[in-house]
């Protein structure tokens, strides 16, 4: 009997097709719209197209899986997404971080709640149309590779995804380009082939997560949003704003200051609800520590690496070389750039970039690569 | 794979006669029932005579009985029209706590809206709702009571005559939602001593779209509808006569068989349930024993998740509901077993399996079959379920 799949699928092209891969590829192909939120919960236009998560996505998966001769459910998430993923996303702007929902939605809600889903239907995996390639290395470690389309590459949000969860995972779109996906789509005539892209943080539907974060708290009254001083790192005060959850840094725009020469956000400190701002070169910093360590492709408890570089001895967990080198990428536009990973504990680490990296950000996922190899990632603790 | 369908409280096939009865009314005999010529008088006489059937069934007066679309715009007439009539006077309305929510939310629209104030009846662990507690309720401002004939979640079907009697005693209003258990139980206006009954075909194999209210004589209440003088004004909108024909033939056939299917259902329902508990551990049967619509069996399995059950039958060709067809796929449990004070963790875990004419003892055993394996998997991916 041929395996059983159950495929996360959004109403866009990538998973459309990549259900149809799987169906071509012979396996029994179930899929699953994960219904994460609702318009009512996080406000702006229900009528607006090209989300996730409306009826009209969810009326497209239907039907392709229906051409494609596929069962389609409806599996309704709101509740844990808001619990997990919205409430911490807020409460982290609240700390004077700058979140990634992405990734805490991949290790929380596809890679957990999903998965046990597809279990429980008796899937033998789960799938999704990620642009990147899950692949078992030498050491045993399943690690997940950049997609072959590299404008496309979502491994950095990939990050958490556990071992177990990468061994029961399937990503079709993993070799395939972006455009041939689309030709793909076409050739099918799958109604979801010339769909706009979607972007940024899905349910922050209008790209405004300032209008999301006041909508949220106002509607709540749990938490406000405190004022407090613009200053400048020498010390001056420069202007007024209304909560540092507004704020992100390296962030020039909207900050409502005269001043002769651009300034940028280089700090926020939450608990003094101050804004620190300064010019541009006082962004740069060749140091960060990551916490919530994630090891993907390799992990320091089994010791040497599979990907070539030298990690010195077979480190064990308490002995030998507690460092080595990799790409670090910071944030989800970054470019990896070299750096020595120092190990401090099994959740934490030292990173120390050769070159200066500009707005390092606490709250930003780091993820750590080997070429295209996902070596692990966690999240920027300062 | 079998097919299995299991779901006829959501909906059911329309009978080969009902559809035979039907087709003259889509294409020869087409006439709109207004009409003053000889294609209008067809339809017209097609309507009355479907009227003079379907009243004849529930023991009313052909002119009690207006068609409507269904038993969502039956019932959202009956407690809005009423409200509308009342407004001025009477706030105060009580409906079942395990009501479908065609009844629910009007009733709750008019608590929002138009500040009228709302009791619920509550339910025993069967689903049974006293008269006692109702007469506690009842005020000198209820304008009405709206209490379901049979349950489509948990089958149970409620006294509404006693309950009938209370409303009256305090000279209210009272109206039931008979969607679930016309064409399955007896159902006679006269007997069961209501004011206003919602009906509807496509559960008892007539066609979707169409339904009934019936409105006892002198009884006021406002349309929801205007624009035309169809059934006397009070739901405007060319008739459905093709679905009126399917309606009243449903219901016809379904007066014919339904002592041979009661009995027949009884006892598939009941082998059903004696296997079942034998075969699992944990099982909780939430529907009544008795007084129950006999094809319907709500069950709880500990530990599972109704969705993953529905989905995972699905994927073996056997069609059943997790709490009614129009809440499934919310995460919250099914009001109606809240209402019964079902704990969550039970209630989480609950299947609706709703028999009908063409189920089969070896469809049943195929259940049997397909189930087991099924529960056993949740349960081992359960982190609350703990074998004993």
């Amino acid at each position: 009997m041929s395996q059983k799949v159950l495929i996360a699928m959004s109403g866009g092209v990538d998973s459309s097709v990549a259900a149809l891969l799987l169906k071509e590829q012979g396996y029994e192909v179930v899929g699953a719209h994960m219904k994460l939120w609702d318009y009512v919960d996080v406000g702006a236009d229900i009528y607006k197209d090209g989300r996730c998560c409306t009826i009209d996505s969810i009326t497209d998966c239907r039907l392709v899986c229906d051409k494609i001769g596929a069962p389609f459910y409806v599996l309704n998430m709101s509740a844990h997404f808001r619990d997990s993923v919205i409430e911490d996303f807020v409460s982290e702007y609240h700390k004077g971080r700058t979140p990634n929902p992405c990734v805490q939605c991949n290790s929380d809600i596809k890679w957990n709640t999903f998965l046990k889903k597809a279990r429980e239907l008796g899937c033998d995996y789960m799938a999704t149309g990620h642009y990147a390639r899950i692949e078992q290395l030498k050491n045993r470690r399943w690690t997940i590779r950049k997609g072959v389309d590299s404008t496309r590459d979502q491994s950095y949000v990939l990050w958490g995804v556990s071992q177990d969860a990468l061994a029961n995972t399937l990503m079709p779109l993993g070799s395939l380009k972006k455009t041939e996906v689309r030709d793909i789509a076409r050739k099918h005539e799958l109604r979801t082939a010339e769909k706009a892209e979607s972007r940024e943080i899905c349910f922050v539907v209008d790209d405004d997560y300032r209008r999301f974060l006041r909508e949220y708290e106002e509607k709540r009254k749990e938490r406000s949003f405190i004022p407090g001083d613009i200053v400048h790192e020498d010390g001056r005060v420069m202007g007024r704003h209304e909560g540092t959850e507004f704020f992100t840094i390296g962030q020039r725009k909207g900050l409502g200051l005269t001043h002769p020469t651009p300034l940028y956000v280089k700090e926020i400190d939450a608990e003094n609800s101050r804004v620190i701002v300064s010019d541009n070169d006082s962004l740069f910093r060749d140091e960060l520590i990551a916490e919530q360590i994630n090891w993907v492709g390799f992990s320091p408890i089994v010791g040497r690496n599979p990907c070539g570089f030298d990690t010195g001895e077979a480190s064990g967990s308490d002995s030998g070389a507690r460092t080595f080198n990799a790409d670090v990428k910071i944030r989800y536009l970054h470019i990896p750039s070299p750096a020595e990973i120092e190990l401090l504990t099994d959740q934490s680490v030292r990173i120390k970039f050769i070159d200066k990296q500009r707005a390092i950000t606490p709250g930003q996922s780091v993820a750590f690569y080997d070429g295209d190899i996902l070596l692990g990632g966690g999240v920027i603790a300062g | 794979m079998e097919q299995i369908y299991l779901d006829h409280n959501a909906t059911t096939p329309v009978d080969p006669r009902v559809a035979e009865a039907m087709i003259p009314f889509l294409s020869g005999q087409f006439g709109n029932a207004s009409s003053v010529h000889q294609w209008g008088r067809d339809a017209k006489v097609a309507l009355e005579n479907s009227r003079e059937m379907v009243a004849s069934i529930i023991n009313c007066k052909p002119q009690e009985l207006y068609f409507t679309s269904g038993g969502t715009e039956s019932d959202n007439i009956a407690i809005l029209g009423t409200a509308a009539r009342f407004k001025d006077r009477k706030k105060h309305i009580i409906v079942g706590a395990a009501e479908h929510p065609a009844v629910l939310e009007p009733a709750e629209h008019l608590v929002d809206n138009d500040g009228f104030e709302l009791d619920l009846l509550t339910v025993d662990s069967e689903g049974f709702s006293s008269a006692d507690e109702l007469t506690r309720l009842l005020r000198e401002d209820t304008f009405l009571v709206s209490v379901m004939h049979g349950n489509n979640e948990s089958g149970a079907v409620q006294d509404i005559a006693a309950l009938s009697a209370a409303a009256h005693e305090k000279s209210t209003l009272f109206h039931t939602d008979a969607v679930q258990s016309i064409g399955k139980i007896k159902v006679d206006v006269s007997e069961l001593n209501v004011d206003m009954l919602s009906l509807t075909g496509h559960k008892i194999y007539g066609p979707k779209g169409c339904g009934g209210l019936f409105v006892r004589e002198g009884i006021k209440i406002a349309p929801l509808f205007y624009g035309g003088s169809h059934e006397k004004k009070r739901r405007p909108g060319t008739e459905n006569i093709a679905g009126v024909v399917g309606l009243a033939k449903a219901l016809e056939i379904a007066e014919q068989c339904r002592e041979e299917d009661f009995n027949r259902l009884s006892k598939l329902a009941d082998y059903f349930i004696e296997q079942i508990t034998q075969k699992i551990e944990d099982v909780r049967i939430n529907s009544p024993r008795h007084n129950r619509i006999p094809q319907t069996i709500n069950l709880s399995l500990t530990g599972t998740e109704g969705e993953s059950l529905v989905l995972s039958l699905d994927l073996k060709g056997v069609a059943v509901s997790s709490g009614s067809a129009c809440t499934s796929g919310a995460v919250e449990p099914s009001h109606v077993l809240t209402a019964m004070n079902i704990p969550a963790v039970e209630a989480h875990g609950a299947i609706r399996i709703s028999m009908g004419r063409s189920t089969t003892r070896e469809q049943i055993d195929y259940v049997l079959a397909e189930l087991p394996p099924i529960v056993e998997r949740l349960r081992e991916l359960s982190p609350i379920y703990h074998k004993k």
